[in-house]
């Protein structure tokens, strides 16, 4: 397309286009792939911690109610962001930690020495000698996990909300035509939630596209690292010198953040009409929108 | 779903142990000359072209990674990676908690940098610098207003659009910058700080301290440091 | 050197009263704990100013975008996708940028009791300009909280009003406005709370700290910065953040309590569906 090999000497419009297809802006565009995979592997991993949270808050059982309480009542007690600063070093330790109370039982010094965590060269994660990708994908998994931890309390929090919205009476109907409790959980409460529950997860998943930002924090390099790392004035020791332009790439974020709430309301309109079957749920649908 | 987060689950749990230890290189990669994301994407700079020279002498296969400044030396001590080659200065504070090799570019003063044409108050003024480096720690001990930026572009940004009379940060690193501003940017003054820099390990990591010291000796005894400095810092910066 | 001694030393540090630097070496538990929360402070003003300006310029909004006309509903309806549609932390490093691009000149207002001589200068100061960006943010999340309960009034309220004879204002203070905030309460102190989450946002992106001034967050960093060891710190921040979270709900259920104080206790709405619109 354009012969890129000379920078310094290239003006224009050529000069642009050489710039914007730099193997920088190349990690750059494809970090955006990397926010949407986060967001489609944290939605249902959320789904899935919120639903344990919803349902051991509805446990019989005071300890895994408390627990179930506990976890929800969390992320409504404490901000995101100071999660997001210890978690994913936590989660690490936490796994290398019984990883390497399994693989080296052997070994008598303490993981703990004065500062340094030092597990056996076996329980390491990812190992030493794995290659790059293997310690950004770990990465990436790690802040996943620590996303659906707290995203997963809010969905709990609806879940739970939803569980509890839906008519007792169905409910006791139900017991009374002989249904066993599982049969009542999977007939009636589960198909009858959703609709409750959907107003509240699309806000849900709103949040959550907006705390993406902060996934630079987790160490993963995301499109706000490379926007500020692009838009940085460069001096001429690189190959394309330009001053700050950090503004420009931020208000490139923003079109793209607007545009992907823009598209996620109009998925979830329609979901919300297709599961509306009536007047209860158009006043939710209503009130979540 | 469930089957790949089992698998996932159980490899991480235990997966095979493997052979060559790869060392990994922790650097931040926003401060030029010293390190920086060059335009393909990969780690450059006089840290870069230094720590592949390093490991080739110490025969260690070596992978590059970057870090946030802020947490760089939390990561090295969980062990997200074994060496931090950032242009950290060596501190007391910062050696109580990790080590560090011989100094690899000796102990270079920090210089003022301002607009042309505007005095500056340098123990009263407005100073930028980057959170938790040396000059920070400075600046708010010698009575000047301290101006905190997360990274070390917003501190020239900051003089620029008048935020702030002056940045201070390492000479080397605000040379370019001055040198590249049509005359818009003067030094406004230098101040000694820091032990010179050097490469942070693990303290529990004695081998690989050993190995790094070696290195480093080997390039300063056979002139090859003092070449790579000058190449990056130009002829007036110190060498050995 | 003594807690107590620290107590007076440092809690107020985050407003630039007691010792000037910050303890660097040998850091105690109660340093931490004196200086995070000395910068719970700026989380409480921002919180606080930001609820305070936001809920009547969300009324604004919410009215403007259920009843005005064409243009107003066009306008109210915008600010309200802009601000929910984008993420505060941009917002907050969009607004700095643009501030620092004002010439930096000084107003004199003339208040009549009070002369201010105003700086844009300040506008660049988290005091005021990522005030202003909360403001605007909050004003965004609650109007659409408050135009979702207008719309969910009862048909028969508003019938009822203007069976009345009420209409305009009349009638919006006297059924509309009472009715939407009962209405939009549980969700609306869902709002507060994660308001007060979000300031700690503001020395993270964009609002560089001065003179080590910030808020509880700024000094956890500071903390794990020095220390490098992030699990006292952060926790500490979280213990601070749960407490203002519970006073929040405590203030808040107080209102919502008179809110609802005509209703017959076993008709407090408590909305079948508790609508929650978070951040």
């Amino acid at each position: 397309m354009f012969d890129c090999v000379d920078p310094k000497s290239l003006e224009g419009l050529t000069w642009l286009a050489c710039y914007l297809t730099t193997g920088k802006h190349m990690a750059f565009y494809a970090s955006f792939a990397t926010v949407l995979f986060l967001l489609a592997l944290t939605a249902p991993l959320a789904m899935l911690f919120g639903f344990g949270g919803a349902l051991a808050s509805r446990s019989a059982v005071l300890p895994l109610r408390l627990f179930g309480k506990g976890y929800i009542a969390m992320v409504r007690g404490i901000p995101d962001i100071v999660f997001f600063l210890f978690m994913p070093i936590a989660i690490d330790q936490l796994l290398e930690t019984v990883r390497h109370k399994l693989l080296c039982p052997d070994v008598v010094e303490p993981i703990r020495r004065g500062n340094d965590f030092v597990v056996c060269t076996a329980a390491k994660l990812p190992l030493g000698a794995a290659d790059q990708w293997v310690h950004e994908l770990y990465g990436f998994l790690l802040a996943s996990l620590s996303f659906a931890i707290v995203f997963g309390a809010f969905a709990g929090n609806t879940l739970y909300g939803a569980m509890q919205a839906v008519p007792r009476a169905q409910l006791e109907t139900a017991s009374a035509y002989g249904m066993t409790q599982r049969q009542i959980f999977w007939r009636i409460l589960m198909p009858q939630m959703w609709v409750y529950a959907l107003p509240g997860l699309s806000n849900l998943w709103q949040i959550l596209i907006k705390a993406t930002p902060l996934l630079f924090l987790l160490g993963v390099e995301d499109i706000v690292y490379w926007a500020r790392e692009l838009g940085g004035a460069k001096t001429s020791a690189f190959s394309y010198p330009h001053p700050d332009w950090r503004l420009y790439y931020f208000l490139f974020l923003l079109i793209f953040y607007l545009m992907l709430t823009q598209l996620s309301e109009r998925v979830f309109g329609w979901l919300i009409r297709k599961t509306d079957h009536g007047a209860l749920s158009a006043h939710a649908a209503r009130a979540g929108s | 779903m469930k089957k790949f987060l089992m698998t996932v689950a159980a490899l991480a749990v235990v997966s095979a142990p493997a052979l060559a230890d790869k060392v990994r290189m922790g650097t931040e990669g926003a401060y030029p000359p010293y390190n920086f994301i060059n335009d393909a994407g990969e780690v450059d700079g006089f840290e870069r072209e230094l720590g592949d020279e390093l490991c080739s002498r110490a025969q260690l296969d070596c992978e590059w990674v970057t870090n946030e400044w802020d947490s760089i030396i939390p990561n090295l001590v969980s062990g997200n990676y074994d060496t931090i080659i950032a242009g950290m200065s060596v501190t007391a504070e910062r050696d109580e908690v990790i080590d560090f090799t011989q100094d690899y570019i000796p102990p270079s003063p920090s210089a003022y940098a301002a607009m042309a044409g505007v005095s500056v108050d340098l123990n009263g003024g407005v100073i930028a610098a980057q959170t938790g480096t040396i000059q920070a720690s400075h600046i708010a001990a010698s009575g000047a207003t301290l101006v905190e930026f997360a990274t070390p572009d917003e501190t020239i940004a900051a003089v620029k659009n008048g935020e702030a009379d002056a940045v201070l940060a390492d000479k080397e690193f605000l040379a370019p910058f001055v040198a590249e501003s049509n005359g818009e940017m003067v030094f406004a003054g230098e101040v000694p700080l820091g032990g010179g820099i050097g490469m942070g390990v693990r303290e529990s990591d004695g081998a690989l301290k050993d190995k790094m010291d070696a290195a480093i000796s080997s390039m300063k005894a056979d002139g090859t440091l003092n070449a790579m400095i000058t190449k990056w810092f130009g002829a007036e910066a110190q060498t050995y | 050197m003594s807690c107590w001694q620290t107590v007076q030393d440092y809690s107020l540090r985050s407003i630039g009263i007691g010792e000037r630097l910050l303890p660097k070496a040998d850091i105690t538990l109660c340093e931490q704990i004196v200086l995070i929360g000395s910068g719970v402070i700026w989380n409480v003003y921002f919180g606080v100013l930001a609820l305070f300006f936001g809920f009547a310029f969300a009324t604004l909004l919410a009215v403007g975008k259920a009843y005005g006309g064409k243009y107003s509903q066009a306008a109210a309806g915008g600010f309200i996708f802009l601000f929910r549609g984008s993420p505060l932390f941009i917002q907050f490093f969009l607004a700095y940028e643009a501030f620092i691009l004002l010439p930096k000149v000084g107003l004199v207002l003339d208040l009549g009791f009070v002369v201010i001589d105003a700086q844009t200068r300040w506008l660049t100061r988290a005091w005021l300009g990522a005030l202003i960006v909360l403001f605007l943010n909050t004003s965004a999340y609650s109007a659409e909280i408050f135009y979702g309960a207008l719309r969910a009034i009862p048909r028969g309220d508003s019938e009822a009003a203007d069976a009345y004879g009420l209409s305009g204002w009349r009638k919006f203070k006297a059924v509309l406005f009472p009715t939407m905030l009962r209405l939009a309460w549980p969700a609306y102190t869902n709002e507060a709370i994660f308001m007060f989450h979000a300031t700690t946002l503001v020395f993270f992106s964009g609002f560089p700290a001065w003179r080590q001034s910030g808020d509880a967050l700024y000094y956890a960093n500071y903390f794990a910065d020095k220390t490098f060891n992030p699990f006292v710190p952060y926790p500490i921040v979280a213990v601070y953040f749960i407490l203002v979270t519970l006073l929040v709900i405590f203030a808040f259920s107080m209102i919502g309590r008179r809110l609802n104080r005509h209703l017959p206790s076993n008709e407090i709405t408590r909305p079948k569906f508790r609508f929650s619109l978070l951040r």
